[in-house]
């Protein structure tokens, strides 16, 4: 039996990609870094215009606790420093540098043992964030206040949402470097056990980890159902572990760090091999004419990853369930798993009606709310209300209108309410 | 690089960008294709009038819908299938041998008043067929009690449970012979009732359905039939007769279902189906009507706003 969780919804897998070897993406003549690719304060800038940057090299940093430096993806000259179309919306300042096409990079392997009590430090510098999508800085996310205690490292290679495979590929073609990612983890917050949590989607990866960790005591391969959020952090705790973190709370109130199997082998790479953050496995996929799983440089333009196979009509970043709609002059960031084009075909033009009150939403939720009621208040903008509902709780994963029979826009109105709530909570 | 034309014209949209292709359409005529068994075997069992009364109703309800959402400038949504059911179950409910305008005023109530009225289709409090019912019965309390025998015309006779509460159980023995006779009459719908309430097999086997496809859960309906089957029992009567008499499968399997006037959690829907099932027998049993599952439904449905409320399921993680 696999383990789940309750809720949740199976769409239609599309994996496409999932046969298809990792490549190595064309290195792309000009990159643009945005000089904030995490959760927390932006970088500044640490290179001018027009200075030459080695490949590998740091050129944006923070002081702030909170951030994560940037590095050139190439080797080459700074043309601009400059505000630039970033997957958020909102233009932010970027690194554009042009290549000059040389290739020996600034890292060196290390060839000494690492102190364990470096390791935090060169995680940091080498610019690590959580690959899985959401970005928060490992370094920190490891580096733990003196009264919390992890007894168990969860290692997420669930990959739920449909067409993306870079982390199933990346689990069977790099497996023994991502279990020394997860020791050095493992090692670092000092735990006692670690669970690696593929879904039965992926019995080839299941099957590889159980024979590499066949001599391993203390790490154990936990294969989870199929189903759609099954990577959501607190439900994969609650399926593997069967503990629950608590409302607002952290998975270290309960004992345990999730991190994403992409993360523990950028881990491996900046241990072992003194290895910066400078490119990632992303899938590219959908209405594309070269769908599969690139090693992508940081900084890659969406354009130049796509080759036209009919009309394209919307372009993600990300899978179909929670990825973001964006333009084709954004850069490839280092939580981008994926980009996905869909055609005309995907494109939903119908409006909405009322709620007929199904309770599919509510059925499906993997927080247990209720999405139907919370839907209704946004819709009108009784935004304090929602409050009452546990809209913080919400993780916008989607189910809710993947299911509507209605068509509603349920997480899209969450997602404005706790907006409004964030706007009216600040003074004025 | 594309040329530019191309890469231009995107569109832009929140998350999630694929949908499971339900649709409210999707679903209403799944719930009109499950009643269909139920219907025709009501027509087989009284005949022509009975079609002429289902197709009267339906046709008044979508076109009340259509009409006055056209004459109120409203979106149009007489084709979403929720007027055809409630056009369906309306004619389902009443008395095989009415008269024509009885549906036909019956269904302008339920779509005019119990539901446009309240703001249309997620917005009514009442299931609208159940709701016409009760006004039907108010305002034609003759025509809404002769209950034609089936095959029979012209001839009419009582209900089960009518003799049941007038004669007493002897009197309904001497009707049906034996009690396997009673019980296969019932189960199989050879007796006198509602136009689409005798047979609980073929509403058994379309409720069946409906929850096989999953348009409906298991727990309104077992909660409803099981506690009427309990209660009746405590009553001191025969509970299988209970359960397989009046309108109990048509209401615990398409009446008390219905989305808009049931709870939406799933504790809800428990006591909800529990509620409907004590409450037909307590009407039974100490009521001078003799069937319930009108009234019991129509009381749970005022109750919903509350047992939501109440019901609310604590989010992940809430202390």
């Amino acid at each position: 039996m696999y383990k789940t969780f309750r809720g949740g919804i199976h769409p239609k897998e599309c994996k496409i990609t999932e046969k298809s070897a990792i490549v190595d993406h064309e290195i792309p003549k000009v990159v643009c870094i945005p000089l904030i690719q995490h959760i927390g304060a932006p970088c500044d800038p640490i290179v001018k215009v027009g200075d030459k940057v080695k490949f590998g090299q740091k050129i944006g940093d923070s002081k702030s606790v909170v951030s994560a430096p940037v590095h050139a993806s190439i080797s080459g000259i700074v043309k601009a420093i400059e505000p630039r179309s970033y997957h958020l919306g909102k233009k932010i300042m970027a690194v554009i540098i042009e290549g000059d096409g040389k290739k020996e990079p600034v890292w060196k392997e290390k060839k000494s043992k690492v102190d364990p009590d470096e390791i935090i430090k060169i995680i940091r510098e080498a610019g690590i964030v959580g690959l899985g999508g959401a970005m928060f800085p490992t370094h920190v996310k490891l580096s733990l206040p003196k009264d919390k205690k992890i007894d168990t490292v969860i290692l997420n290679g669930c990959e739920c949402e449909p067409y993306v495979t870079a982390d199933h590929r990346l689990m069977l073609e790099k497996t023994d470097e991502i279990i020394s990612g997860m020791r050095l983890i493992i090692q670092t917050v000092g735990a006692e056990k670690g669970i690696v949590a593929i879904e039965s989607n992926k019995k080839d990866a299941i099957m590889i980890f159980r024979e590499r960790l066949k001599k391993e005591k203390n790490i154990t391969v936990i294969g989870v159902k199929t189903k759609y959020p099954q990577g959501a952090e607190k439900n994969l705790i609650n399926a593997v572990c069967k503990r629950i973190v608590p409302m607002g709370g952290l998975p270290m109130d309960v004992g345990v760090l999730v991190d994403n199997v992409a993360t523990a082998f950028a881990v491996h790479e900046a241990i072992l091999l003194g290895k910066p953050l400078i490119e990632r496995i992303c899938t590219v996929t959908g209405e594309v004419g070269n769908p599969g799983n690139y090693r992508v440089r940081i900084g890659t333009m969406f354009s130049d990853l796509y080759k036209a196979s009919g009309q394209a009509a919307k372009v993600l970043a990300g899978g179909p369930m929670m990825g973001l709609a964006q333009r084709w002059d954004v850069p490839v960031i280092k939580g981008n798993n994926a980009v996905l084009v869909l055609g005309k075909d995907m494109i939903d033009t119908s409006g909405y009606s009322t709620c007929i009150k199904c309770g599919r939403c509510v059925e499906v939720c993997p927080m247990r709310l209720m999405p139907n009621v919370l839907s209704v208040l946004g819709e009108k903008e009784r935004f304090q209300k929602m409050d009452s509902f546990h809209i913080s709780n919400c993780v916008e994963c989607g189910c809710c209108t993947y299911v509507c029979p209605a068509n509603r826009p349920i997480v899209q109105f969450i997602k404005l309410g706790k907006q409004m709530i964030r706007k009216n909570a600040k003074p004025k | 690089m594309q040329s530019q034309n191309e890469l231009q014209r995107l569109v832009c949209s929140s998350s999630p960008h694929v949908r499971s292709g339900i649709t409210i359409k999707k679903i209403m005529f799944a719930v009109v294709f499950s009643l269909l068994p139920a219907a025709g075997y009501g027509v087989y069992l009284f005949g022509m009038h009975a079609l002429l009364l289902i197709l009267s109703s339906i046709g008044m309800a979508v076109l009340t819908e259509f009409g006055l959402q056209k004459i109120f400038r409203m979106k149009v949504t007489a084709s979403d299938g929720s007027a055809i059911i409630t056009g369906l179950l309306l004619a389902m409910i009443i008395p095989p041998s009415a008269p024509l305008y009885v549906p036909i005023i019956g269904s302008f109530f339920a779509i005019a008043i119990v539901k446009l009225a309240f703001g249309g289709l997620g917005s009514n409090i009442f299931n609208p067929a159940l709701a016409a019912r009760a006004f039907l019965v108010a305002s034609f309390p003759v025509a809404m009690t002769i209950w034609a025998r089936p095959h029979v015309d012209g001839i009419t006779g009582a209900t089960p449970l009518g003799m049941l509460s007038e004669s007493g159980m002897s009197a309904v023995l001497d009707h049906f012979k034996t009690k396997i006779a009673m019980y296969s009459a019932m189960f199989f719908g050879n007796t006198s009732g509602s136009l689409g309430e005798t047979s609980a097999l073929l509403l058994l086997v379309g409720g069946l359905f409906l929850i096989a496809i999953r348009v409906i859960s298991w727990r309104i309906p077992a909660m409803f039939i099981g506690s009427v089957y309990l209660c009746s029992f405590l009553f001191g009567k025969d509970p299988l007769m209970a359960v397989l008499s009046g309108g109990v499968f048509l209401g615990a399997f398409f009446m008390a279902t219905d989305y808009v006037s049931s709870p939406t959690t799933t504790i809800g829907q428990i006591i909800f189906g529990l509620g409907c099932g004590m409450l037909t027998v307590l009407i039974r049993e100490l009521a001078s009507y003799p069937e319930g599952v009108m009234f019991a439904i129509l009381l749970m449905n005022c109750a919903v706003p509350l047992i939501d409320r109440f019901t609310k399921p604590k989010t992940l993680g809430q202390k």
